[in-house]
């Protein structure tokens, strides 16, 4: 998947949890940019990210992400 | 643990935006609670908890309104909008309160807290076992393991207790989920303090406990045997956010607890339709004939279908209702069960069989008139897609689950289901079949008689009566908050509020139990009359419900007659009684004015109520044909 692709998949995941449509996720996105993403709504995205594509994320790595474009690399990393 | 009864939802997301963007609150709540009726996931689920969180709306016809509250020593968080989601499943508005993390104790045992405000109806504790058994020794004797557990239980009883006499609320306990990791192996079931032998024993005691106390159980330790552990319990969400219920588990958990608040509350089903053809047996009857259909040992086909008989026969044993609903030939439908040799259930067993080449929408419709039981208690099975989506439309409030293609599956299906989550089993229930049986005889002896009188003389029915005793109140409280019908009120008490009411010198509450030739209804009726505030010398009629079973034998005469020797006793000069109108009572629309009472509406109120009055001093009973009858 490209990073593109990937981007696109955050961004329904994130849009689908909060019901918001206008919500855009750039690789330099963080939490606290986007109104509602809260630790609880974190962890769903988390979850439905994995459920999505498969994968499952290390612990370490899903406390470390410091914004999206992480995200997008450590998702990359895993499908590699 | 996808719950594969529901149907899928096609067009999930244009029917939430749908809903999102309705502007009517109303609209807007009936498009999420018919889309609630769909297979919803994990992300499904927390979408339309979203939507449904922006509803929230005061009140909506046709939906109850719950305050429950989880008080948990991990975080639920994740859990909550699951738990509204379902509640809307079964029209049930669920507000829900989580207590502040690890702070039971205090939320319970502090009158100023934020639970207290809250004031719950239900009130949920998800704890977590940890606490109770991280202090155990590996090495400790069983005796020594047993009490530490045993004071864990008995804290947790204790707080239970309190929690009912101070908020008057249903407690239910979550059974202790089995997070640990093997630590001998297969062994470990032979040592005491194994951890995951103290996690078995927790759930032992707490069970026992909860048996003794009344208090009901929510029991995830169950479902993670059935779905596996990894389903319900994710080490890294544990670590990272004390989540001790995974959030893909949510939706699942959500429907347990909505499924106890609904039983609660009388909503769970009643009445099991089968269909026949590919459901009940094999094959069809009607063109394979009574050697070609496929049931029975020795077969795998035949033996899943046996499997379904034998698990309908269980269902009747606990007190569900068996009905057929077939499009068959009648007599040939009824030869089956009568000549098969391989046939569990017997005809006597459905107390009602429809077979022929009607609608089945209509036929349902039939056998919920010829029960006397509202078509929301209804489970219809049936093998056939065409057939359910046709039911599912014209009576959306029928369940119909989405059966496997593999009949093997069928009672796996039906049971995950939780339609006839039960809070009690009573007496009652023990004995519905056989109510129910003999009901076909009084049907059938009314259809002989020349007249009504003649019928009433020939049932030679009595009455025993008394106050609520504590005995009966597990039965008291199933019946008043299962009647929907002869119901002027539709007050519902949980088994703590009927307890205290039992319990007051100041309220009379009454049991009817009706007996005739054909054998015991069981206790079909209470009446509670509580003195009114305003006036002294007068009682209102806070709640009169009576089994849809008896319906038309006279025994409401009786009933009043009884109340009105016991009111007078007291010196009571007159009953106040309402009726508050819903989509169920209408039955008995005219049941005051036919006892003789006279309108006697006040100030208009929010509930609609009709409001009666009856001056005991004028009041002549009416003569039925029930004698009064000793215990």
């Amino acid at each position: 998947m490209s990073d593109q692709e990937i981007l696109d998949v955050l961004t329904r995941a994130l849009r689908d949890l909060l019901m918001d449509d206008s919500i855009v996720l750039g690789m330099e996105t963080r939490r606290e940019d986007v109104p509602n993403w809260d630790s609880l709504v974190y962890i769903n995205f988390i979850v439905a990210v994995e459920m999505q594509l498969g994968i499952k994320f290390k612990v370490a790595d899903v406390e470390s992400f410091s914004n999206v474009g992480e995200i997008v690399a450590g998702i990359k990393a895993m499908l590699r | 643990m996808q719950m594969e009864w529901l149907p899928i939802a096609a067009d999930f997301r244009a029917r939430l935006r749908a809903a999102q963007t309705t502007s009517s609150a109303a609209e807007r709540i009936e498009k999420l609670a018919s889309l609630a009726q769909h297979r919803l996931g994990f992300l499904e689920t927390i979408q339309l908890g979203r939507v449904l969180g922006d509803s929230a709306p005061e009140s909506a016809s046709g939906f109850s309104k719950v305050r429950l509250a989880v008080l948990a020593s991990s975080t639920v968080d994740q859990l909550l909008p699951a738990i509204r989601v379902a509640g809307l499943r079964r029209r049930l508005l669920i507000e829900v309160h989580a207590g502040a993390y690890g702070q039971h104790r205090q939320e319970v045992l502090d009158p100023a807290s934020a639970l207290h405000r809250f004031g719950p109806q239900v009130l949920l504790f998800s704890i977590s076992a940890r606490e109770a058994i991280a202090g155990v020794p590996v090495a400790a004797a069983s005796g020594e393991a047993d009490e530490g557990l045993a004071r864990f239980v008995e804290e947790l009883r204790l707080l239970w207790r309190k929690a009912r006499e101070t908020l008057k609320a249903t407690v239910i306990q979550q059974t202790f989920l089995d997070v640990t990791d093997p630590l001998f192996g297969s062994y470990d079931r032979l040592v005491a303090a194994a951890p995951s032998r103290l996690v078995a024993r927790l759930n032992d005691l707490v069970s026992q406990a909860a048996a003794s106390e009344g208090v009901l159980l929510l029991d995830v330790a169950r479902a993670s045997q059935s779905d596996g552990i990894g389903a319900w319990f994710d080490a890294g969400r544990w670590m990272q956010a004390k989540m001790e219920i995974a959030p893909q588990a949510a939706p699942l958990y959500g429907d347990m607890v909505a499924r106890i608040v609904a039983a609660q509350r009388g909503l769970s089903k009643r009445c099991l339709v089968l269909d026949l053809d590919n459901t009940l047996w094999g094959g069809v009857i009607g063109d394979d004939g009574l050697e070609g259909i496929v049931l029975g040992e020795g077969n795998a086909v035949g033996e899943a279908h046996l499997a379904l008989q034998r698990y309908a026969l269980q269902l009747k044993a606990r007190g569900v209702i068996l009905a057929v609903c077939s499009k068959n030939d009648a007599a040939v439908a009824e030869g089956a069960f009568r000549d098969h040799p391989e046939m569990l259930l017997k005809r006597g067993d459905f107390a009602a069989f429809v077979a022929n080449w009607e609608d089945k929408a209509a036929n349902l419709a039939a056998v919920a008139k010829q029960l006397n039981i509202g078509l929301d208690s209804l489970v219809f099975v049936d093998d056939n897609p065409a057939e359910r989506a046709r039911v599912r439309e014209a009576l959306p409030v029928v369940a119909v689950p989405e059966l496997p293609e593999d009949a093997t599956y069928y009672v796996r299906c039906i049971a995950n289901a939780g339609y006839f989550e039960a809070v009690s089993f009573t007496a009652d229930d023990r004995q519905r079949a056989a109510q129910y049986a003999a009901n076909a005889e009084r049907e059938a002896m009314l259809g002989a008689s020349e007249s009504m009188d003649e019928f009433l003389r020939g049932l030679g029915m009595s009455v025993a009566f008394g106050p609520v005793r504590p005995v009966d109140l597990s039965r008291v409280t199933q019946l008043i908050n299962k009647t929907n019908q002869f119901n002027p009120t539709t007050r519902r008490y949980s088994a703590e509020e009927m307890e205290a009411i039992a319990a007051s010198s100041e309220s009379i509450s009454l049991r009817f139990r009706l007996l005739d030739k054909f054998g015991d209804n069981g206790l079909i009726s209470v009446l509670i009359l509580r003195p009114d505030t305003a006036e002294p010398d007068v009682m209102e009629i806070d709640t009169w419900v009576m089994s849809c079973r008896v319906f038309g034998r006279e025994l409401e005469f009786e009933a009043m007659n009884i109340a009105v020797e016991a009111a007078r006793g007291r010196g009571v000069r007159s009953f106040r009684a309402s009726y508050i109108p819903t989509k169920k009572n209408g039955v008995i629309s005219d049941l005051y004015p036919r006892l003789g009472f006279t309108r006697a509406d006040g100030p208009a109120r929010a509930d609609g109520a009709i409001q009666w009055r009856l001056n005991l001093s004028d009041y002549v009973g009416r003569k039925t044909h029930i004698e009064r009858s000793a215990e």
